[in-house]
């Protein structure tokens, strides 16, 4: 008994992942109406909070960007932080190199001997983001080359060792900085407007990000990467091009994450390889968390969970006294050894018909012994 | 017209294992070829050189006149040759009809083509073929929740989507319940009749293949012990023998 319901609960989730292409409803409609509401109102209401709430956004699309090559693809990587970081750096240096010699600029110790007009700044800003998403993007491609030869926890500790590594490495590369780090250049404006104008950079990407996430997930590449999880080498025996699919999952991941690490690094004035840019075992570990959280392998789960991790963290961590990181490890494990399914997914499980999925619990019973017969032979 | 698939001459180890040795096979475009022998005799072994999911050791194997054992398994695949798994492999965690529509052939797919939505025929060709299967019904479900022999016929279905040139199948009637085999004898046969696809398949079943095939080839200990049509191998005393001696 026990067994079977077990069954018909992860029949019902599996099957929810797989139905991207459902139609549009008016919950869906009301809940995006919500939320662009409340990103639009939240900083007129919580002027205070501008920053955590802009935070949170990048927290969204963390948790998205993740979920796609790990949650949707089944590929979990434990350095996308990479692409972050990487994104940060190339958006940093653009923004100076545009105007001023970087070698330069980051060897002075304040690096403020260069003013930035109002418009260099502004120009620097958007180059440089355009030019994080698609380095990190072509980064990804070049990368993906190597580490998806690797499966299972080979890729997951694979790609821990290009995000640790890249932190080693830029460390030690004096042009932009070292381990010193660089001063970012300054906002032409008041304090409050420079969060104002980030926290609107932060939700529109994030915004963007879900939109193209949803739209993609609608067409064939989403079932293609679906596909790629649940059994890729039956994918490869039906000629689907895996590779080619593989690598577009993480560029397009790193083309987000290379804007969220552009805006982040303007957003903290300052940047330098361990903490701001490539923090492994924060920022890092913590898009796995919240996308395991919510749900890995739907659309809304990554959005949940990192809403709920990010309040939990912002309201809680300063009480810890330095247990947070062992409270943090206990919720990972707990959430892989008895919640696999996440938030959304178990929701799925509880409330099928909400999400558009057929069970058939009559059936499920039956291929239980059906395939104890079937498959021992 | 030349045979479709030329098998030459092709050893295959696995350590000290010879699973396959010096073996040639002619595959004739149209028509039903058979593969059987004992248990462990190396049948699935040359499924899979064909295929490309491993090197050969020596021999030749040629598709359609071009030589494809250096080729790789998606390469190969998307020359218009499938195979299905003697263990069944679907998408568990979707839908019937997501495993159809993923199926489409991905011959002359372009970079662009990730992005595109499934058309309507997709959808209708999908369904069709999971009908012709018997399928239907339980298309919205989660494919891993049917039952083994429902995903050996899904794949199979999958396999036709596919719209192959040539279907290699490994034990299609094994772990299927004998009332339906019947069944699947007849779809294979229209599979090979009405979309006029050449069809390669390994059976344990004696009964079934003789019943199937147009031509057989009898493989034991990683030999080729006998071939020609089912009349003969029937009478064959070596095949004989080998049946016998396996059990
Ligand atoms: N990947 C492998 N590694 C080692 N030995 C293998 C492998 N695949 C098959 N064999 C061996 O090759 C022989 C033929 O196996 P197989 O082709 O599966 O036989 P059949 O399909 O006719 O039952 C067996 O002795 C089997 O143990
Ligand atoms: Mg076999």
């Amino acid at each position: 008994m026990t067994t079977d319901t077990t069954t018909a609960s992860l029949a019902v989730r599996e099957a929810a992942s797989g139905t991207a292409r459902r139609r549009i409803t008016r919950n869906d409609v009301m809940m995006y109406a919500a939320i662009l509401v409340f990103g639009i109102v939240a900083p007129i209401i919580f002027p205070n909070y501008t920053y955590q709430i802009a935070v949170l956004w990048l927290m969204v699309l963390f948790a998205q960007t993740w979920d796609l090559v790990g949650g949707q693809m089944g590929y979990n990587s434990l350095g996308n932080i990479f692409f972050f970081g990487a994104g940060m750096y190339i958006c940093t240096v653009t923004q100076i190199g545009l105007f001023t010699d970087v070698g330069a600029y980051t060897s002075s110790s304040d690096g403020g001997q260069f003013e930035f007009s109002t418009e260099q700044y502004y120009i620097g800003v958007a180059v440089g983001l355009v030019l994080a998403a698609i380095g990190a993007s072509v980064l990804a491609v070049m990368l993906g080359w190597i580490v998806f030869g690797l499966r299972g926890p080979y890729f997951a500790i694979g790609t821990l060792g290009i995000a640790l590594g890249a932190g080693e490495l830029v460390g030690a590369w004096e042009w932009v900085g070292g381990g010193g780090g660089i001063p970012i250049p300054v906002y032409p404006g008041s304090g409050d407007g420079k969060a104002f104008f980030y926290y609107a950079l932060c939700f529109g990407t994030a915004v963007a990000t879900f939109a193209f996430l949803k739209w993609l997930y609608s067409t064939r590449f989403g079932l293609a990467i679906n596909a790629i999880r649940d059994d890729e080498e039956k994918a490869e025996a039906m000629g689907i091009h895996t590779l080619r699919h593989k690598t577009v999952a993480w560029a397009i991941s790193a083309f987000f994450l290379g804007i969220a690490g552009g805006l982040f690094g303007n957003m903290t004035g300052f940047i330098e390889p361990l903490e701001v840019a490539f923090p492994v075992i924060t920022f890092g570990i913590f898009m796995v968390a919240m996308a395991l959280l919510g749900g890995k392998g739907t659309m809304w789960g990554p959005v949940l969970g990192a809403v709920l991790f990010h309040i939990i963290k912002e309201t809680t961590w300063t009480y810890f006294l330095g247990w947070q990181w062992v409270a943090l490890g206990v919720i990972i494990i707990l959430n892989i050894m008895f919640f696999q399914q996440g938030i959304v997914g178990w929701m799925q499980e509880k409330w099928p018909d909400l999400f558009g999925i057929e069970v058939d619990r009559s059936l499920v019973a039956d291929t239980a012994d059906d395939r104890a017969r079937g498959r021992g032979v | 017209m030349s045979n479709l698939i030329e098998v030459r001459g092709v050893t295959k180890t696995f350590g000290g294992v010879v699973a396959n040795r010096d073996i040639s096979i002619d595959v004739a475009p149209g028509q039903i070829t058979g593969l059987i022998g004992p248990n462990g005799s190396g049948k699935t072994t040359l499924f899979n050189s064909i295929v490309g999911y491993h090197p050969i050791d020596e021999g030749s194997i040629k598709f359609k006149g071009k030589e494809i054992s250096k080729l790789r398994v998606q390469q190969i695949a998307r020359l218009g040759m499938v195979r299905t798994f003697q263990q069944t492999r679907i998408y568990g965690k979707l839908s019937g009809i997501n495993n159809m529509l993923i199926s489409v052939p991905h011959r002359n797919a372009s970079f662009g083509d990730m992005f595109r939505p499934y058309g309507h025929e997709h959808r209708e060709r999908a369904e069709h073929l999971l009908e012709f299967v018997g399928l239907y019904q339980k298309r919205k479900l989660p494919s891993g929740d049917l039952s083994f022999g429902q995903q050996k016929l899904l794949e199979f279905a999958m396999a036709l989507m596919n719209e192959p040139e040539i279907l290699l199948l490994d034990e299609p009637t094994a772990g299927i319940n004998p009332t339906l085999i019947n069944g699947l004898i007849d779809r294979l046969k229209r599979a090979n009749s009405e979309f006029g696809i050449t069809l390669f398949v390994i059976e344990h079943n004696m009964r079934v293949i003789m019943n199937l095939a147009h031509e057989i080839y009898c493989l034991a200990h990683g030999e080729l012990l006998a071939s020609g049509p089912p009349e003969k191998i029937q009478n064959d005393q070596r095949v004989i023998d080998a049946y016998l001696g396996a059990h």
